[in-house]
This record gives structure tokens, sequence and C-alpha cells, in this order.
């Protein structure tokens, strides 16, 4: 088709909370009939492993609700206010903000980072993993999964310079 | 208004944004052209997004009624 939309994508960050933008508006271009490119970068990279094991970190993200997934109506839009002292040294405090907003989601019936990557790949969604990034935070293409293609900023503007929506996320 | 005969049904109840859109596609992918596809789901932004959605593919919703939260959509695939 001709006037096919194209969306290129810069996945710039890897925690739980960013991760989820870039694979939501790629997997919907293309269920909207779009092509659709997203370039892993920096500390993006890491949502490419086979395991994706990305958490939020409340501490860096002053406005994020701290809110439980049980209990009654009136329980759960309690926004408990935490202190940074708290969210910042607290050993586990991410990973049980974490385990609490993971149960939020499957809760409400957001699907997961992995099983929207997935579908990213079944619609023909194409993945570039950054070279330059890999070699300096020291990445291999075995830790990654399958179908992921290499370049660099000239491989990601060549297809970008014809993209009609381009997003750094 | 007399119920649509559809030929496949895709239930997307309690699920969230954008998952009833990517399913959706998945369903209409498996239809012919002039088919239609009916699919439920009850998250509230599945109405402007199903309206989107079609007007940016093609394919034409039909209908969409709501009773108490649960949306039905009615597409025909072009």
């Amino acid at each position: 088709m001709a006037d096919t939309k194209k969306l290129a994508i810069i996945a710039s960050q890897g925690t739980l909370d960013w991760g989820y933008p870039p694979f939501i508006l790629a997997s919907t271009a293309a269920a909207m009939d779009m092509e659709a490119v997203i370039f892993f970068t920096f500390y993006g990279l890491p949502l490419l492993k086979k395991e994706i094991d990305a958490k939020v970190s409340p501490h860096s993200n002053p406005a994020m609700p701290m809110k439980m997934p049980f209990g009654s109506k009136d329980f759960q839009s309690i926004n408990w206010p935490v202190p940074n002292i708290i969210s910042g040294n607290v050993p586990g405090f991410d990973s049980m903000a974490t385990k609490l907003m993971k149960e939020t989601f499957k809760k409400k019936g957001v699907a997961t980072i992995e099983q929207l990557r997935g579908m990213c790949q079944e619609f023909g969604v194409r993945f570039i993993a950054c070279q330059m990034t890999m070699e300096v935070f020291g990445f291999d293409k075995e830790e990654f999964i399958d179908g992921v293609e290499y370049g660099g900023a000239a491989t990601f503007l060549e297809y970008a310079a014809d993209a009609d929506i381009s997003l750094f996320i | 208004m007399s119920e649509i005969v559809s030929n496949l049904e895709l239930n997307c109840e309690g699920l969230n944004c954008p998952l009833p859109i990517l399913k959706t596609k998945k369903a209409i992918d498996s239809l012919n052209s002039g088919e239609i596809l009916k699919m439920i789901a009850t998250d509230p932004g599945s109405v402007n997004d199903m309206a989107s959605w079609a007007n940016r593919t093609g394919h034409e919703l039909v209908a969409h009624t709501e009773s108490a939260g649960v949306h039905t959509f009615f597409i025909k695939k072009k």
C-alpha cells in the first residue's frame, strides 16, 4: 500500500513503567496497518532480553501514585505518602513497588510487557538494537530474543527520515 | 435493532488497552472480506479506540451497543 503510515520509536528507558509505551504504541500501530520500528538504545536495551526483569523506581518518580491492588475500593484509592527516606533507602522497596504495580496491571487486564513484545513481533514490528550501547554496557546478542536487528544511528535515521510519527521515549 | 449475524465472536471483557484492539486485529485477519466480527469489551476506552482503529484500517464499524458497561461492536471486514 502506497500510503502506509510509518512509526519510528526510540526506546531509551528500561524501567517497567517506561518499558510499556514503546510496545503498546508499536503493537497498536501495526494493528492499525502501519509500519513500526523500535530502536532500543541505552537503558532501553534490556527490554530485548529473553527475560525482562524491569522494575519501577518510585524514588525517582515522585508523582507515581502508591496504591494497593487489594482491599475495598476505598482502600485501593488511598495514595500512600511514602517519604523519600524510605523509598530511596529501604532495601527491596523497588521490588515491592514493582510487585504491587504488576499485580495492579494484572487485575486491570493490562497485558504484560512480554505479551506486548510478542504481539509486536507477530505483527511484524522491527526491533533494532543499538550496537554502540551493546558494546558500552557489555550486552551479548545471545542474551536477546530472536529476530532483533542490529545497527546504529544511521540505520534508525534512514527509516525515520520517511516516518510519519517519530517518538523518543 | 435486530441482532446482526456474526461470523466470529471475540470476548475482550476485563481486558484493557491496547489488548482489545490487538485481539480485534488478529480476529479480523482470520476472516474473509465482508464477514462480520462481534467483539465484546468492558474497557470504556475501547469506544473511541475502536472508532479510530476502524477509521484508520478501513474496516467498517457496523454497530456499537452498550449495556451496563459492556460494549458490543460489530465490525465488517473490508
